[in-house]
């Protein structure tokens, strides 16, 4: 699982923009042949900041291909960002990011 | 010690193949009934109990009045209020209504985006809990083409 982050801190709020790639499979499409193609998608991404929790998703089968999340916490320039990913079949990510 | 008996080394045997069987996903913080829920209030129900519910104007939410491609509609939610636990969005005519739900840190900011699918027109619901009750806000999105079929 690939991961892609961005964050930025001004104001001493810092703003981080992700992008898992991920083809979120919800078990309602069809492959060429006409089989159901079955359910893949992620369950949880989590963001730790300097030891904290500062993001905690939980998906569901509504998330988009690609999942796309942005979200902000309080801290500073060089903190580092810690994410972490698990999917339904148990497949994960990881990626660090230092604060800009 | 406890003497070591076949039937007990068995039962020992079974309860560990139970356990290596249930976590397939990692935290197992995963709400699966929740998000299995296919109605509305079935799925908040599963997601926070009886916890009470209120219209808020402390809750802003932002999506596009007409998503043209249900593939991807992208939904803000943000909030002003204080001590803010989590944030969930619901769509309310999709298959599963729960979309997603993001717990957030004591350092937070709750300002959270995300893409979603929707499968038709239907209202997108923000829950944003904080001491113990669900603010809620809600708009319609149009959606010309549906994003869970194929």
């Amino acid at each position: 699982m690939k991961i892609k982050i961005k964050a930025k801190e001004k104001d001493g709020i810092v703003k981080v923009k992700m992008l898992v790639k991920h083809p979120m499979e919800n078990g309602r499409r069809k492959d060429a042949q006409g089989e159901l193609i079955k359910v893949h998608h992620l369950t949880e991404v989590k963001a730790e900041h300097e030891g904290n929790v500062v993001f905690h998703g939980e998906f569901g089968m509504a998330v988009s291909k690609n999942p796309f999340m942005a979200f902000a916490f309080k801290g500073a320039k060089g903190d580092k960002l810690s994410v972490s990913s698990v999917d339904n079949q148990g497949l994960t990510g990881q990626a660090d990011v230092i604060v800009k | 010690m406890m003497k070591q008996t076949r039937r007990g080394f068995l039962k020992k045997l079974s309860y560990l193949a139970i356990l290596a069987a249930i976590p397939r996903v990692a935290w197992a913080s995963w709400n699966a009934k929740a998000f299995a829920a296919d109605e509305l209030q079935k799925a908040i129900k599963e997601k926070f109990g009886d916890m009470p519910v209120i219209d808020s104007d402390a809750v802003t939410l932002k999506a596009p009045n007409i998503a043209e491609n249900g593939k991807v509609v992208p939904i803000s939610v943000k909030s002003s209020l204080e001590n803010v636990a989590s944030i969930s969005v619901f769509v309310a005519d999709n298959p599963y209504p729960l979309a997603t739900s993001v717990k957030l840190g004591k350092s937070s900011i709750a300002d959270i985006s995300v893409r979603i699918r929707m499968a038709k027109t239907s209202n997108v619901i923000a829950l944003v809990e904080a001491d113990g009750k669900l603010h809620r806000t809600s708009q319609q999105v149009k959606v010309t083409i549906g994003g869970c079929g194929g």
